[in-house]
């Protein structure tokens, strides 16, 4: 508060023989009152950084327990999973292929439609079209996941089943097209806001030269926000790789080593589920283990995230 | 001039607008996929699902036969674990906006709170089912009830509340606050106010589509020991003798929506694959409805809104 509004206050009150000292409490309790305030909300602020900080301690904690027995050449190297089994092996390699594959699938079809469709939206929809589209795009994405699950499993596998008879009901490829379209309004709606970044003055420049709008989206907008396209598929595949329910329900719960999405396999998702869904006594090898897989699964998405933000920084800066 | 560097103008100009009308067919088969999916997906769970809709099976217990059963447990659950989650999250992560929108100085502090919001909002969803498992159940001690299930729920929806409403805050144009500032107010009446009545509907919107994506959360429920065969409700949280208020049915055991709806998709027999489809239905139309209502709410504040 400035020095001339406190002198106008003192005058107005100077009548009183004890206004000063009156107005002067008075001042230092609205300020002790404000840093009360000020102090609150910056508590409520670090509850995300505490968040954070739980996160990696409880799952480094339990991991201890778990590195303490498995070493870590077998936990990277052994082909098989099976904890829960008499003779337990403890390679995350199949739980990592399963959830690569399902997430690769995921990707081809994502990236595909979701860039063109992001172009469409951008550069050649009418204003009205994209104002229908984007909160419809938003309500795809805001269906709880459990329900692409059991789409996946009822509706996909067994129409994909009528062009390979012979796949099994538990598969990749269906959970795995699932993400795919699950994923793809979360990159149509972060390429679309990278395309529009692009200043007008550049599509301009090339209707000049009497480029069309698919040239100029192809050639010009498309170089322009290939840093903020990039970041979108990055997150993307974070989305992809956490993705639990989807794959938890419909790609089987067997770890399986193969790169085939044809075969059913578990992912280092559908793991956990599955492990937390039995009863396992804490402190036990098979209770250590989902903190173990979680462990990979966080160290995987942060990557992502964070190369994925970087990108999409960089992509703001340019212009 | 045109014609000395390309002597046939005319097919090269057909080509490219083949190939522009062919593109602009493949965008919008591509927008077609997506929206055609939400198409197929909610009439694959109407047909499956809609007739057994009654009031039979919003009012019965889970049973070992699928025409018996009932998602009483799943709903009631649910509500009262969005009301967990809505007390706690909300404030908290409003507060953490008005923190960071109108008090935060440029900091090491600030930078990292941001960062970690940032990444928050990327962390799969089971993570912080782990991180129930270990803090809240393991660590505290608090057992695994409705309590602990609302409160990781609330540290899972932290993230966008709290981004939601620092672009709501955001939109506030700075002159509403020097005019505040002006008149003698201090920081806390200026937020309080002014900002904060001005952007509430913008909060508003955001807190909806946090709690829509809460409501469907199954993973971070299933590591905490949620149960997909629950035959009884939670204590009442009103009682006939004084103190009339009881909060028991915060350390009760419970079941959610999207968990009973697991728990059927899981078990074969068409019979159950239909009450998943049920408990679909009922999903689906619920994050839809909370859905539009947020988007509702977004046009009419652009609509009406000019500062």
């Amino acid at each position: 508060m400035s020095k001339s509004v406190v002198a106008m206050q003192e005058a107005i009150r100077i009548k009183k023989p004890d206004a000063k000292a009156e107005a002067a409490a008075r001042r230092r309790a609205r300020q002790r009152r404000e840093r009360a305030i000020e102090g609150g909300l910056f508590v409520a602020a670090l509850i995300s950084v505490a968040t954070t900080v739980t996160i990696i301690a409880v799952l480094l904690s339990e991991s201890v327990g778990f590195f303490r027995t498995v070493p870590l050449t077998d936990f990277f190297t052994d082909t098989l999973w099976t904890p829960l089994f008499a003779d337990p092996h403890y390679g995350i390699l199949p739980l990592l292929a399963g959830t690569l594959v399902t997430s690769a699938v995921g990707l081809l079809v994502a990236i595909p439609l979701g860039t063109v469709a992001a172009i469409y939206l951008s550069e050649f929809s009418s204003p009205r079209l994209r104002e229908v589209m984007k909160p419809t795009l938003e309500l795809l994405g805001a269906i709880p996941t459990v329900v692409y699950g059991y789409f996946a499993l009822i509706v996909v596998t067994p129409a994909l089943q009528r062009l390979w008879p012979d796949l099994p009901g538990f598969n990749m490829l269906g959970p795995g097209i699932v993400i795919g379209i699950m994923i793809m309004p979360f990159v149509i709606s972060l390429s679309e806001d990278a395309m529009r970044a692009v200043p007008m003055v550049l599509r301009e420049g090339s209707y000049a030269m009497g480029a069309t709008r698919l040239q100029t989206a192809w050639r010009v907008v498309v170089p322009a926000a290939t840093s903020g396209l990039v970041a979108a598929y990055v997150l993307g595949i974070s989305r992809a790789v956490g993705e639990t329910m989807v794959v938890a329900i419909a790609a089987g719960q067997n770890p399986n080593l193969t790169w085939n999405p044809l075969e059913p396999a578990a992912t280092i998702t559908a793991y956990i589920v599955q492990v937390a869904l039995g009863d396992l006594p804490h402190g036990s090898i098979g209770y250590q283990s989902i903190f173990a897989a979680g462990l990979v699964l966080a160290v995987l998405t942060f990557a992502f995230n964070i190369l994925g933000h970087m990108m999409r920084k960089r992509f703001r800066e340019v212009y | 001039m045109a014609a000395q560097s390309s002597p046939h103008p005319r097919p090269s100009i057909g080509r490219r607008k083949i190939a522009e009308a062919l593109f602009k067919v493949l965008g919008l088969c591509s927008l077609a996929i997506g929206v055609g999916t939400l198409v197929l997906l909610f009439g694959a769970l109407l047909v499956e699902g809609v007739t057994r809709i009654d009031w039979q099976f919003l009012m019965s217990f889970p049973s070992r036969h699928a025409a018996k059963a009932g998602i009483l447990p799943a709903w009631v659950g649910s509500t009262l674990i969005m009301l967990v989650t809505a007390v706690v999250g909300v404030p908290l992560g409003v507060a953490a906006a008005i923190y960071l929108e109108e008090y935060a100085r440029r900091t090491w502090m600030t930078e990292l709170i941001e960062v970690t919001v940032t990444n928050l909002a990327g962390v799969p969803s089971i993570i912080y089912g782990l991180l129930a498992l270990g803090l809240f159940v393991y660590i505290l001690g608090l057992g695994e009830n409705i309590l602990v299930a609302g409160l990781t729920l609330a540290l899972l929806i932290l993230p966008v509340v709290i981004v939601t409403t620092r672009e709501a805050i955001r939109a506030i144009p700075v002159e509403i606050r020097e005019a505040a500032y002006a008149l003698g107010a201090t920081k806390w009446q200026t937020v309080a106010h002014h900002v904060l009545p001005y952007s509430a509907a913008g909060i508003l919107t955001g807190i909806i589509l946090a709690l829509s994506r809460a409501i469907g959360e199954t993973a971070p429920i299933v590591t905490i020991g949620a149960l997909t065969f629950i035959a009884f409700l939670p204590p009442a949280p009103i009682t006939t003798h004084p103190p009339y208020v009881s909060f028991d049915w915060l350390l009760s055991p419970f079941t959610v929506m999207p968990i009973q709806m697991f728990g059927w998709v899981s078990r074969p027999g068409e019979d159950f694959a239909s009450n998943a489809a049920a408990a679909g239905v009922l999903l689906v139309g619920m994050t839809l409805a909370m859905n539009g209502v947020a988007i509702y709410l977004r046009y009419r504040m652009r609509k009406q809104v000019t500062w």
